[in-house]
């Protein structure tokens, strides 16, 4: 077991890992932080989806040990300051873009991430970049329709119902 | 002017609050003082004899608190079945035993041998890894009409064969059906496959089981769509627990689409090996556990046949399925393809002569069970692509052929044994084409000619039996279990209250809806009525969710009680009024007397029923809390049209829906947006079956489709923005809400749009030997039509 110091969502943590040690399993089992979920075991549903040094990263993708000194963000850290919900959170509730709400934080963390690099995407762009982001309850209109409006972007005209 | 809040009001969801924000409670963020963690050993061979099990080297390995195998498990119950099946000679169904972990043989890639339980994850599995096997593999059997062929290798030994039941509906129809056909003007006859599918709920399952020696209570946390189900299976046929003596909690559920009904051995090993050890005992499955392990869906291969007279009536149905069942009998896998799926062979049409015949089997294959739909996406494509197929083969417009044999009377006795209550299947057929623009599709499809591309329109129609179900009736069926529905509302003194529901939510959204509808009785805000589900300690016995059942059978059971409640307060409200009971009127939250200015609030009622010094203590008990149970008389009957445009290309064979429309009628609507949701949902799913997603396995049993890198999910890129519309409406005529259930309808209604458009693709593009591809229509099977 090795120490790794990470500070995540502004505060600075550490813990004992093992080399094999997935920073979703860091979150998860060593942080007691069970926001970040765990859906698949190769890579593919996005459920686990955080944020390390502002880039969109599959946390099961990624060995805690690594990230010593990294800047994580997951989704108990995407509300704001008084604890109300952020940008895109809000939209996914007024939009109805969650269901079960397990694949949900991983779909707020890329969409965060999308509209960082990509500040108004048209809808294709938002859909070819959820790509790795499985969700099996909303069959994706709301999410979509969410993305967009997060984005400032009149959602009537591109998503009507 | 759409409502703000109660009843048709689209109200946000409060349960988003803690999902977006990482507060959710799934049962794999549940961690118990003390816990261990269980690995199984699973069966990597289809069939086997399984000669030995050696755990020596594995006990000896660090942190391993206990190996568990078969032989711990002799003398406890197997994991039952809820439904026994009648045969077409009145026999009972074949049903085999199963064990909680395998003894003697294993019957499917994925059956449990062992359970290694450590101090942690890492080291069960590390010790799992070092369990010795010896495993004569035997022949495995796959293909189902081989399996019923005379000779064939035996999945379970002591059966006298595969065939867990040849059943027929309604059998005393059959010469009349037969009779049918022998006058028919004209015949046309489909064979396919409804494809086999894995549910695939974002959230892999997970128990947890603990045990207070203290007290001699266990308790398990599940990943489960009812609870209570649970805990009467497990308790009552696998461990031998009396139900004061178990609880069971199925907090936030990531998913179910039926997979998480059924009552899984991971549930029963938990909670025995919790007592065992002394100490809570916890599995997380992976998704490639999942995958061998979920029950799996579909699997049917089917001949229909429909009969027409010289004018195109429908004059008869004829069917022959063949339905997998898979190594063991999950638990309400017999009913699926008889009573859940031979019903609703009438479809929305009157056919007056309809037999279907459906031949259940085993195979050394991932037991398959109800997955969202459960029969009725089964019968619902048979009918509506041979009725495509006919009307193709007769040159008459595939709408108008359906049109002019829909059931236009209702109440309507169907020839398969149930009773549509209401309906108005023109006016959602009218509905849809006023959403799809059927004029213009021919400048679309020369603009999609411009682009090289084959453009196809595909319709079909869908009904379903939802609200599942009369007790009485399903009893006569073969269910092991009531279906009725309860609630027990609970009114503080201070005018709140909680409802405590047998209905379960993971991801329906009842936690909204459900307030809103008791909200909107008793006229206070929504957010005084908190909804309670998911604990058997503190919820009454109820089936719980599946079938699209929840705002029928239990929204009317809180209806009921709610019901109850509102009559007491009246009484108590009489008597704080000085006013005759008959004269006292509730009105958004205020009781007043007819005629006069006598009014009290709501929150006075409360409080005078919790401190009761004014209170008519002779007539009635302080006190306002009611249960009700609710069974209904019938099932309830969505239905629906739907359409779908798609463009191949005619390069690679791959299909790109270009646009998909959807025009149910699911009666009354509580919330609309949450309705609306639920129907992009199954489409999704239906497109998912339609094009995308295949259980496959080789001839030795092998699953080839383990992963999300070999089975296709739909993602976000491969379907289209929905049109939904639900304006059409006929309310049920026997439940207090008038309500339907809506949330299959997408995807029992969707796959055979999908392939009736790609079909009509082709035929326009001159491929008119193509009246039929299997799903999923891969890029390949489309070519490969094409060529052919």
């Amino acid at each position: 077991m090795t120490q790794v110091t990470m500070t995540v969502n502004g505060k600075s943590v550490s813990g004992d890992v093992e080399g094999r040690t997935l920073l979703s399993d860091f979150l998860r089992d060593g942080l007691r932080m069970t926001g970040t979920h765990v859906g698949c075991d190769t890579s593919q549903c996005g459920a686990c989806v955080v944020h390390v040094n502002g880039e969109a990263v599959k946390s099961c993708t990624a060995l805690a040990l690594d990230l010593e000194g990294a800047d994580v963000r997951t989704i108990e850290g995407m509300a704001n300051a008084d604890g109300s919900l952020g940008t895109i959170q809000q939209a996914f509730q007024d939009y109805h873009g969650l269901q079960c709400g397990f694949c949900t934080p991983g779909m707020v963390m890329s969409a965060a991430a999308l509209l960082k690099d990509n500040p108004t995407p048209t809808e294709q762009e938002v859909r070819e970049y959820l790509e790795g982001n499985i969700c099996r309850c909303t069959g994706y209109h709301n999410i979509v329709k969410a993305i967009m409006a997060a984005s400032g972007q009149d959602v009537a005209a591109v998503a009507a119902e | 002017m759409p409502k703000d809040h109660g009843i048709g009001a689209s109200s946000k969801r409060r349960e988003d609050v803690r999902f977006l924000t990482g507060q959710g409670r799934y049962t794999d963020d549940i961690n118990l003082q003390g816990q261990a963690y269980v690995h199984f050993l699973r069966s990597d061979v289809a069939h086997g004899m399984l000669k030995s099990v050696d755990t020596s080297a594995a006990a000896a390995m660090p942190g391993v608190v206990r190996i568990f195998t078969g032989a711990d498990f002799e003398g406890v119950g197997g994991v039952p079945c809820g439904w026994q099946v009648t045969d077409k000679h009145g026999e009972p169904m074949q049903e085999p035993a199963h064990p909680v972990l395998a003894q003697g043989k294993v019957r499917y890639v994925g059956d449990a041998i062992a359970a290694v339980v450590a101090e942690t994850k890492e080291q069960a599995r590390n010790a799992a890894e070092a369990i010795e096997l010896d495993i004569e593999e035997l022949p495995a059997v796959v293909d189902m009409k081989a399996a019923v062929q005379e000779g064939a290798t035996k999945v379970h030994d002591d059966l006298t064969s595969n065939l867990c039941y040849d059943w027929g509906f309604v059998e005393e129809n059959k010469p009349a059906v037969d009779a049918a056909f022998e006058a028919a003007t004209h015949v046309t006859t489909l064979e396919l496959v409804n494809n086999r599918l894995s549910p695939n709920p974002m959230e892999p399952r997970v128990a947890v089981g603990d045990y207070n020696p203290g007290t001699d209570d266990s308790t398990l946390y599940t990943t489960s769509q009812n609870p209570h189900v649970i805990r009467l299976l497990m308790g009552a046929f696998v461990l031998g627990i009396p139900e004061h003596k178990l609880r069971v909690v199925a907090p936030d559920v990531g998913g179910g689409f039926g997979s998480k009904i059924f009552h899984y051995v991971e549930e029963a090993f938990c909670t025995f090996a919790a007592k065992a050890c002394r100490r809570p005992v916890k599995w997380t499955s992976s998704r490639s556990e999942a995958f061998v392990t979920d029950a799996h869906g579909r699997d049917h291969v089917t001949k229909i046949e429909l009969a027409l007279d010289a004018d195109n009536n429908f004059t008869g149905i004829r069917t022959d399925t063949y339905a997998n069942m898979g190594a063991y009998l999950s638990t309400f896998a017999p009913s699926v393809p008889t009573w859940l799926h031979g019903t609703l062979m009438a479809g929305n049409y009157k056919t007056p002569n309809i037999y279907v015949n459906v031949k259940a089997v085993f195979t050394n294959t991932v037991p398959v069970d109800a997955y969202r739909g459960a029969g009725r996406p089964e019968a619902t494509f048979q009918l509506e692509r041979v009725i495509d197929k006919a009307a193709r083969e007769l040159g008459v417009d595939p709408i108008e052929l359906r049109r002019q044999n829909f059931i236009t009377e209702f109440p309507y006795a169907t020839p398969v044994a149930v009773e549509y209550d209401t309906g108005d299947y023109e006016g959602t057929m009218t509905k849809l084409l006023e959403m799809i623009d059927r004029d213009g599709f021919e400048a679309r499809r020369e603009e999609s000619a411009r682009n090289g591309k084959l453009r196809g329109l595909g319709v079909n129609c869908y009904i379903e039996a939802c609200g599942i179900a009369p007790s009485a009736l399903v009893g006569q069926l073969g269910a092991r279990a009531g279906l009725y529905e309860s609630a027990t509302v609970r009114v503080n003194a201070t005018g709140g209250l909680v409802v405590m529901t047998g209905s379960h939510s993971h991801g329906q959204g009842h936690e909204t809806s459900f307030a809103q509808v008791v909200a909107d009785m008793i006229g206070i805000p929504e957010d005084q009525v908190e909804i309670v589900h998911g604990d058997t300690a503190n919820t009454p016995m109820g089936m719980g969710t599946y079938g699209s059942r929840s705002i029928a059978v239990g929204g009317s059971a809180m209806v009921r009680a709610t019901e109850k409640i509102i009559a007491k307060a009246k009484k108590i409200a009489a008597h704080l009024m000085e006013a005759a009971e008959g004269d006292v009127e509730l009105k958004d939250g205020a009781f007043s007397v007819a005629g006069t200015d006598k009014s009290v609030a709501w929150g006075d009622v409360t409080l005078a029923a919790y401190v009761p010094h004014n209170y008519p203590l002779e007539e009635i008990e302080p006190g306002l809390e009611e249960t009700a149970f609710y069974d209904p008389n019938n099932f309830t009957y969505p239905a629906g049209a739907y359409a779908c445009e798609v463009e191949v290309d005619p390069d690679t064979g791959k299909v790109d829906i270009c646009s998909f429309a959807a025009a149910d009628d699911f009666g009354n609507v509580i919330n609309p947006m949450i309705v609306e949701g639920q129907v992009h949902g199954g489409l999704a799913q239906g497109i998912g079956q339609a094009l995308l997603e295949n259980v496959s396995y080789d001839e030795n049993g092998q699953l080839l489709s383990a992963s999300y890198m070999d089975y296709t999910m739909p993602r976000a890129d491969d379907v289209p923005n929905f049109q939904v519309d639900h304006s059409s409406q006929t309310p049920c005529t026997h439940n207090p809400l008038g309500v339907k259930g809506c949330g299959e309808a997408g995807a029992i209604g969707s796959p055979p749009s999908v392939v009736n458009a790609v079909v009509d693709a082709l035929q326009r593009a001159g491929h008119t030997n193509v009246t039929h591809i299997d799903m999923p229509l891969t890029p390949t099977r489309v070519w490969a039509a094409m060529q052919g």
